[in-house]
C-alpha cells in the first residue's frame, strides 16, 4: 500500500472520529438543553448513537493491510438485511395491532402512546422506511458493487449510511410515540429529524455515485437506473416537502413552509412520489437484478427497459394531484394528474413484462422454486395495482372510491404484494450469498411463507373492496325525498366484518414474516440447511457453486 | 465485445451483448406492439382530454377547454338541483305551524324522513342512532323529558342548546354543592341516601333522614319536595327511576357534589329553520312527544 493511500486511510479515520464526535457534543446539547420533552429524549439517543459509534472507531484503527481486501464491501449490506427483516415484523404487527383497533376500537386500552393517532405513522414508517428502506439499500449497495464489479466507495460512508438510517428510523418512531408529529403523511418526522435524514441520504448518494463512477463495466446496469433515480428523486422529494421554519432551534415544533392548498400540492407531490420513486423505481431495481439471476435467464428486453425507464420517470412526478380529486385544487391541475396518471399505466406495466417475460423459458421454476414464486407473485401484483392505480384516478371513479377503504386496500396491494413480496425474495436470496451459505435452511418454511402472506394479501385487498365499495356507495345513497339514506355511523359500522376479516388477513401476513425471520436467523447461525435437494444450484452463495453437488434434473 | 454476436441459446433471441455479474444478459427484443399502441391511444386520450377540460397553467391563468367544464359550477349545479326538488315540500313546511305539520300524511312523510337523516348526522354521535341515549345523554324515546316534551318546548331545546353559547339558550345550572364547598362530603352522602330512598331504592336510613333535612333547604325549590323535578328549570324528576347519571350511591353524590352541567350545543344557525323544524317533529314523534 502506498504512502498516500495509507494517509488517506487515515485521513478518513479522523473524519470519522471527528463527525462521532461533533454529533455526540450536539446529541447532549438537546438532551440538557432541549425546550421539551420529546427533543431532549431524542438527543439523548443521538448523544448515545454517536459515542457508541465513537467508541468503535477509536477501538478499530486502520489497518493498511487488512484495508487492501479489494473484494466486495458486504458488512454493511448484512446489517441493512437483518434490519429489514426486524423491522418488517415489528411494521407488520403494529399494522395488524391497528387493524383490530379499528375493528374493536376499545384495543387502544385508551393511552395515548397505543392511539390510532400515534400508532398509525409508526406503522408506515416502519414498513415503508425501515423494512422497504433497509430492503432497498441492503439490495442497492449488493447490486452496485457485483454489476459493476466494483467495491463500495468510502471505507466508513457505506457503514454509516447503513446505521445513520437505522438511527433516523429510531428517532423517528420514538418521536411519533411521545407525539411529535409535522402531520404530512409519510413525511411525519420533525424538522430535527428531517436534517439528518438529508445527511445520511446526501452519504447514500455519493456512496452510489462513487461505486459506479469506479465501475470496471462499460455499461451502467439498468437496475443502477432504477435505485439512483430513486436516491436522487427521494432526496429532492424529502427536501422540499419538508421546508420549513422551526419554533425555535432547541424544540421539537417547526411550522410548514407551505400553507393551504399549496401546501396540499407539495405533499401529494411527495406523497405520490413517495410511491413512484421509493416504492416503485427502488423495487423495480431489485427486480430487476434478482429475477434474472435467481432464473438465470436475460432479460426479456433491453429496449422495453429503456422506453418504459424514462416514460416512467418523465410521468410519475405529474400524477400526484389525483390525490385532491374535487377540492380546492384548480380543476387544471386535477386534469393533469388523472391524465399524466393514465397515460402512466403502460410505463408501468413495462416493467411488470419485462419481469414476468424474463422467465419465458424458464416457467418451471415458478413449480420448483418458492423464491421464484415470491418474485414472480410481486410482479403480478404489481401488475395489478398499477392498473387500479390509474383506474382510482379517473374523477369519475375517484369520486366513489375517495376517503373509502377501498384506497387502503389498493395501498396494500401495492405495498404487501409487490414491495412485500419482492422484498421478501430478494432477502431469500441474499441471506446465504451474503454468509456464504450452501442454501437457505428450509425451503419448505419458504413454501409456508409463502402461502401465508399470499392468503392474508388476498383477504386484505379483497375485504377492503368490499368495505369500500360498500362505504361509497353509502355515502351517496339518496332516498326518493332527497335525503341521505345512511348516517355516517351506519357505514362505519358497515365495515366491522370486512375490518376483521383483513385484521386476521394482517395476521397471517404477520405469521408469514415471523416463519421468515426464524429461517433468516437459522441461515446466518449456520444450520445446515435441512432440504438442500429441493433448492436450486443458484441459492447457495457464487463462491459454493462450483463446490455442491447439482442435484440431477 | 458489444459488436460480436450472442444468442440466447433457449430462445435463439440475439442478446444486446452486454454482460453483468458473470450471467446476466439482455434480449434483444422489440417492445411489445400492443404495449406500445396502448400507450398511444392513452396519449391520444390525454390530449383529447387537454383539449376538452381545464388542463395547461398559463402566464396569466390557464387553458379552459372546450366544453367549459368547471368544478365549482358543477357542484352548484348539483346542489341547486337537489334543492329544487326539495322546495315544494321545504317551503311548506317552512309556512306551516309545527302542531299542523302532522295533519298532512305528505309533509309529516317528508319531515320524518328529513328528520331522520338530520338526526343521524348531528344527534346520534351522542344521543345514539335510536336516540336510547347514554350515560349523561337523554333517552328520546321516553316520555321523561328535562325541558318538556312538547313540540314546542324540543323546538326550543334543540333552537338554542342547553347551557350552549346562545343567547336565549336554557341556561339554569343545578350548584356544584360539593365543588363550591356548600356541603361537605357526609352532607351529599346524607341527600344522596334521602334521594335514593325518596326514589325507592336501598338506603341508610339514618344517612336518609340527616339528608332529608338538607334535601328540603337545598334542593326542594327545584326538584320539589316530593323530587318531582321540574321541566322550567331542567330539574330531573328524581323518583321515576330514570336516571342520567346513574343510580349508585356513589353516582347520585357525584352528581350532588358537581352539579353535572351537561351541555347540548345550539342548532340554530348550524341547521336552517325548516330543518330543525322538521327535526323537532321527529324527535317528538319517537314515542315520548307530549
Amino acid at each position: 500500500m502506498s504512502d498516500t493511500a495509507i494517509e488517506r486511510s487515515a485521513l478518513g479515520d479522523s473524519l470519522a472520529i471527528g463527525s462521532a464526535l461533533l454529533c455526540g457534543a450536539i446529541g447532549l446539547l438537546y438532551a440538557f438543553a432541549g425546550t421539551d420533552t420529546p427533543i431532549a429524549i431524542n438527543g439523548a439517543m443521538f448523544a448515545i448513537a454517536s459515542l457508541l459509534a465513537l467508541g468503535y472507531l477509536i477501538t478499530h484503527p486502520s489497518d493498511a493491510a487488512a484495508d487492501r481486501d479489494e473484494g466486495y464491501m458486504d458488512g454493511p449490506i448484512r446489517v441493512a438485511t437483518i434490519a429489514c427483516v426486524f423491522w418488517g415484523v415489528v411494521g407488520f404487527l403494529v399494522g395488524d395491532i391497528l387493524a383490530w383497533q379499528l375493528a374493536f376500537p376499545a384495543l387502544n386500552f385508551d393511552l395515548p402512546w397505543t392511539n390510532f393517532g400515534r400508532l398509525r405513522p409508526v406503522h408506515t414508517s416502519a414498513v415503508v422506511f425501515a423494512f422497504g428502506g433497509n430492503a432497498l439499500i441492503a439490495t442497492s449497495l449488493y447490486v452496485v458493487q457485483r454489476t459493476s464489479r466494483a467495491r463500495l466507495a468510502g471505507k466508513w460512508s457505506p457503514w454509516f449510511v447503513v446505521w445513520g438510517y437505522q438511527l433516523f428510523i429510531v428517532l423517528a418512531a420514538s418521536g411519533y410515540l411521545l407525539g411529535v408529529t409535522q402531520g404530512k403523511e409519510y413525511a411525519e418526522p420533525e424538522w430535527y429529524v428531517d436534517l439528518w435524514l438529508t445527511v445520511v441520504w446526501v452519504a447514500y448518494l455519493l456512496v452510489f455515485l462513487a461505486t459506479l463512477y469506479k465501475r470496471e463495466e462499460p455499461h451502467i446496469y439498468v437496475a443502477n437506473w432504477f435505485y439512483l433515480a430513486f436516491i436522487v428523486t427521494i432526496a429532492m422529494l424529502h427536501v422540499i416537502n419538508n421546508l420549513s421554519i422551526p419554533v425555535s432551534l432547541l424544540g421539537s415544533q417547526s411550522y410548514s413552509l407551505f400553507a393551504g392548498v399549496q401546501s396540499a400540492m407539495t405533499q401529494w407531490w411527495y406523497g405520490h412520489n413517495a410511491v413512484g420513486f421509493f416504492l416503485t423505481a427502488g423495487f423495480l431495481g431489485i427486480m430487476y437484478y434478482f429475477i434474472p439471476k435467481r432464473v438465470e435467464r436475460p432479460v426479456y428486453s433491453y429496449r422495453l427497459s429503456i422506453v418504459h425507464f424514462w416514460s416512467l420517470i418523465f410521468l410519475y412526478i405529474w400524477a400526484g394531484p389525483h390525490h385532491l380529486h374535487y377540492t380546492a385544487l384548480p380543476d387544471w391541475a386535477q386534469t393533469l394528474g388523472m391524465t399524466m396518471s393514465i397515460i402512466l399505466w403502460m410505463p408501468s406495466w413495462g416493467g411488470m413484462i419485462n419481469g414476468l417475460m424474463t422467465l419465458s423459458g424458464a416457467w418451471d421454476r415458478l413449480r420448483t422454486d418458492a423464491v421464484v414464486r415470491f418474485l414472480v407473485v410481486s410482479v403480478a401484483f404489481y401488475g395489478m395495482s398499477t392498473f387500479e392505480g390509474p383506474l382510482m384516478s379517473i374523477k369519475a371513479v375517484n369520486s366513489l372510491s375517495h376517503y373509502t377503504e377501498w384506497t387502503v386496500g389498493h395501498v396494500h396491494s401495492g405495498a404487501l404484494g409487490w414491495v412485500g413480496m419482492v422484498s421478501f425474495g430478494a432477502v431469500y436470496c441474499l441471506v446465504p450469498w451474503l454468509w456464504k451459505r450452501q442454501g437457505l435452511y428450509s425451503m419448505r418454511m419458504v413454501e409456508w411463507h409463502f402461502w401465508l402472506a399470499t392468503i392474508g394479501l388476498v383477504l386484505y385487498i379483497t375485504s377492503m373492496w368490499v368495505a369500500g365499495i360498500t362505504e361509497g356507495l353509502m355515502w351517496r345513497a339518496y332516498d326518493n325525498l332527497g335525503f341521505l339514506k345512511y348516517a355516517f355511523i351506519e357505514t362505519v359500522e358497515a365495515k366491522h366484518w370486512p375490518f376483521i376479516i383483513r385484521a386476521v388477513g394482517g395476521l397471517l401476513f404477520v405469521a408469514g414474516s415471523l416463519v421468515m425471520a426464524l429461517n433468516v436467523w437459522r441461515t446466518i447461525r449456520g444450520d445446515a440447511p435441512v432440504d438442500i435437494k429441493d433448492q436450486p444450484a443458484v441459492a447457495a452463495a457464487p463462491e459454493l457453486r462450483g463446490l455442491r453437488a447439482v442435484p440431477a434434473e | 465485445m458489444a459488436h460480436e454476436k450472442h444468442f440466447d441459446h433457449v430462445t435463439g433471441t440475439e442478446t444486446t451483448g452486454h454482460v453483468w455479474d458473470d450471467d446476466i444478459r439482455e434480449l434483444n427484443k422489440p417492445l411489445p406492439k400492443w404495449w406500445l399502441y396502448v400507450m398511444y391511444a392513452t396519449i391520444v386520450w390525454g390530449i383529447g382530454y387537454w383539449i376538452a377540460y381545464p388542463a395547461w397553467p398559463t402566464l396569466s391563468g390557464y387553458t379552459k377547454g372546450m366544453l367549459g367544464y368547471s368544478q365549482r359550477s358543477e357542484v352548484a349545479a348539483d346542489i341547486a338541483q337537489a334543492k329544487a326538488a326539495q322546495d315544494t315540500f321545504r317551503q311548506a313546511i317552512d309556512k306551516t305551524p309545527l302542531a299542523d305539520i302532522k295533519q298532512s300524511p305528505e309533509l309529516m312523510q317528508f319531515a320524518m324522513a328529513g328528520g331522520a337523516a338530520l338526526f343521524g348526522e348531528n344527534c346520534a354521535a351522542c344521543h345514539g342512532r335510536g336516540a336510547q341515549g347514554a350515560t349523561g345523554y337523554p333517552n328520546l324515546n321516553d316520555d321523561d323529558w328535562l325541558w318538556g316534551g312538547t313540540l314546542d318546548t324540543i323546538h326550543k331545546t334543540i333552537s338554542y342548546g342547553i347551557r350552549s353559547s346562545h343567547e336565549q339558550t336554557h341556561a339554569t345550572a343545578m350548584p356544584r354543592f360539593g365543588l363550591d364547598g356548600a356541603l361537605d362530603a357526609a352532607q351529599i352522602n346524607d341527600v344522596a341516601s334521602h334521594v335514593r330512598l325518596m326514589a325507592g331504592l336501598d338506603a341508610d336510613k339514618e344517612q336518609a333522614a340527616r339528608g332529608a333535612a338538607t334535601f328540603a333547604d337545598q334542593c326542594a325549590v327545584c326538584h320539589n319536595p316530593d323530587g318531582t323535578g321540574n321541566t322550567e328549570m331542567g330539574a330531573p324528576n328524581l323518583v321515576d327511576s330514570i336516571w342520567l347519571y346513574g343510580n349508585s350511591q356513589q353516582q347520585v353524590a357525584a352528581s350532588i357534589a358537581t352539579g353535572r352541567g351537561g351541555i347540548m350545543p345550539a342548532w340554530e344557525g348550524r341547521l336552517d329553520p325548516v330543518s330543525i323544524k322538521m327535526l323537532t317533529v321527529y324527535v317528538h314523534a319517537l314515542g315520548g312527544g307530549k
